[in-house]
């Protein structure tokens, strides 16, 4: 039987790179032994990637992306939700798992993120692995914002209704552009649709193009690690790094125990608060989109609210162009800016282990700013929140467009040979 | 040193917390109160499903609440033919609305809906059902204390009698009803009760089930760590 296995594998090897791909990728591709906390959380993103794939398939056998009215007056869409939630066994369960696993998307792709930023990851060799990474956050952006209309709530409606007019605010082109997009004058049946088409089918095979080669690129040039140093400068006579360990069975074995971990903080959450305090499924959205009446307040969900505040806090108009344009100016700058990274650090060392003073403070501006303006996010705009919100801002662009300079006028420390303890 | 500077930092943050705030009187917990939850179904199949519709809802899904298809059939079903209806009305939403100046909602949902960051729905709901007092400027001859100039008039009015307005947004009773005010607040409580028990029927299974899932991860991080702990053994 074993001999007859051996015969089978080899048939394929022959013909496919399956053992070759299977070394190449987890027996045989060596990590830093000196992974810590912060490095479950790629492992972890690529288990809710799955989990919303496999819900979101079993969830478009009963939703139903239709805005016309059924005959108690409710939007067919927002029906569909509520039959899954109470009529398809386990449909309950499918959809928390799918709301739930929205926000656990961008709560683990924003602690991989800031990861990456505390350990050098984005610096050279690893630029291609950092752009493909923020292409695959742009992408994930895009899929929560279309994802987000589906249920056809209120909030729904009304934050489509309030991205797509920002295109609108584009000198020139702007009015058609928005007209073109939602592809109706108001937000509409089209516009749920060619949403549903966009949440379903064309962003998630970007995404998955997009991670595999995030995966590829990574495994190019291999993992960095907690001190920002290579451990493919130290090799022993066989070329394996000495500071490195096959990934296959060591980071398998311990991603299950992140993995389980991290299962059962979705579990209290998803079973016991699945809206979070109105978070993650946000109370507004239980009533049905209405186009004629809008909301007091309309925020986004909560991975959307730095960025909003961003919008929120221009207020000047500049070059005779609507202030509203270079607040979108501002929000899209705000995540585009991540992109230049990797050539914006300039400081000697890659890890924050090794780096100064200067660079740490810069890094604890940049974490408190963007949680106040996260924060502000969902608030209602006042006089007093607008100016925090733009100061906030300022620091944010600060930390990036500074970076050049204190990063190289930081005082680092010398980085060690080999990788130390945890 | 460090915290100090932390505690700085999110300073600003305290200044900005403050806005509007609604008063809300907390509602009763009825949860898995069964003779609660059914009195709560039968006053709302009897006073709100005429004007509201629960069109998410099916009739024999109360069967969660300890009664049978029968007891459904011959006690609450007023406005549907089979028990697996759904709990629609047959009044028209066009002329609803042009009757009352906004078509009544439908409640399937609405003690999630109306939950906010100044209470849970049902304290909303709760304190709503309480609050309607005479008010001859509207057109029902009723308004509401956390919802100004509502369109739906006071149903319950003949149970909880009138209230009026005084100093300070005080409500006091000028015209008792048939109930005490104790006995009002307590139907009201079973109702909104229901109103919660209807809005997520499947609430109290969720948690059971999440009980046995965190067990069953409990159990399975323990084998886990284990594995862990054997292959990591060789690592320096």
């Amino acid at each position: 039987m074993k001999a007859q296995m051996t015969a089978l594998l080899g048939w394929v090897d022959e013909r496919f790179p399956l053992t070759s791909t299977w070394k190449a990728h987890l027996a045989e591709y060596y990590a830093p032994k000196n992974f810590n906390f912060w490095y479950f959380f790629g492992s972890l993103a690529l288990v809710v990637l799955v989990l919303q794939i496999v819900t979101g398939i079993l969830l478009t056998m009963h939703y139903k992306p239709d805005a016309s009215l059924n005959a108690s007056g409710v939007p067919v869409a927002f029906a569909s939700v509520e039959y899954i939630m109470r009529d398809v066994p386990w449909g309950w369960l499918i959809r928390y798992m799918h709301s739930t696993g929205a926000s656990a998307f961008f709560l683990v792709v924003y602690l991989h993120m800031f990861r990456g930023l505390l350990y050098g990851s984005h610096r050279k060799p690893r630029e291609l692995i950092w752009l493909f990474g923020m292409f695959i956050f742009l992408a994930l952006m895009a899929e929560a914002f279309f994802g987000y209309l589906l249920p056809w709530g209120q909030m729904s409606y009304w934050g489509a209704q309030v991205i797509v007019n920002l295109f609108s605010a584009i000198p020139l082109i702007g009015p058609d552009l928005s007209l073109w997009l939602r592809g109706d004058f108001v937000v509409g049946d089209a516009t749920l649709n060619r949403f549903f088409a966009f949440h379903v089918v064309a962003v998630p095979l970007v995404l998955l193009g997009l991670v595999a080669a995030h995966i590829v690129a990574l495994h190019e040039v291999g993992s960095n690690n907690p001190d920002g140093i290579e451990i493919k400068k130290k090799k022993d006579a066989n070329g394996i790094p000495l500071d490195g360990i096959p990934f296959h069975p060591y980071y398998t074995v311990k991603d299950i125990v992140g993995t389980v971990v991290f299962l059962a903080v979705f579990s209290v959450i998803m079973f016991f608060m699945p809206e979070f305090g109105g978070y993650f499924l946000e109370y507004n959205n239980f009533f049905p989109a209405d186009p004629l009446v809008t909301p007091a307040h309309i925020a986004p969900v909560w991975y959307f609210t730095p960025y909003y505040s961003m919008l929120r806090s221009v207020t000047v108009n500049f070059f005779w162009i609507d202030a509203k344009f270079w607040g979108v100016v501002a929000m899209g700058g705000g995540v585009v800016i991540l992109l230049f990274l990797p050539w914006l650090d300039r400081s000697p060392v890659k890890s924050i282990r090794y780096k100064g003073p200067l660079f740490k403070g810069a890094v604890a501006i940049f974490v408190v700013s963007f949680l106040i303006l996260g924060y502000l996010g969902m608030l209602a705009p006042t006089p007093m929140r607008v100016l925090v919100a733009q100061i906030c801002t300022l620091l944010y662009f600060g930390f990036f467009l500074l970076m050049p300079i204190y990063s190289q006028l930081d005082k680092c420390k010398p980085e060690p040979e080999r990788v130390t303890g945890k | 040193m460090r915290k100090l500077i932390f505690a700085l930092l999110f300073a600003p943050l305290l200044a900005l917390a403050s806005g509007t705030e609604l008063r809300l009187d907390k509602a009763p917990d009825k949860t898995g109160d069964m003779a609660a939850l059914q009195n709560g179904a039968k006053v709302f199949v009897n006073y709100c499903l005429n004007c509201h519709s629960a069109s998410y809802m099916r009739y024999n899904r109360l069967r969660d609440l300890g009664l049978s298809e029968n007891q459904i059939r011959e006690n609450l079903l007023f406005t549907a033919d089979k028990v697996g209806d759904l709990m629609k009305i047959s009044m028209q939403r066009a002329e609803a609305k042009v009757w009352f100046g906004a078509a009544p909602p439908d409640l399937t949902i609405i003690a999630r809906a109306r939950a906010s960051e100044f209470g849970s729905g049902s304290d909303w709901l709760y304190t709503y059902l309480r609050g309607f007092y005479r008010d001859d400027t509207r057109p029902t001859g009723w308004n509401n204390l956390i919802f100004e100039n509502v369109g739906m008039p006071h149903v319950l009015w003949e149970l909880q009698g009138q209230q009026v307005m005084g100093e300070g947004h005080h409500l006091s009773i000028a015209k008792p009803g048939t109930l005490k005010p104790a006995e009002y607040d307590s139907l009201v409580a079973d109702l909104v009760g229901y109103l919660q028990y209807m809005g997520e029927p499947i609430a109290q299974t969720r948690r059971q089930l999440g009980v046995i899932v965190l067990i069953a991860l409990a159990v399975l991080f323990v084998f886990a760590y284990a594995l862990k702990r054997e292959y990591w053994k060789d690592v320096h």
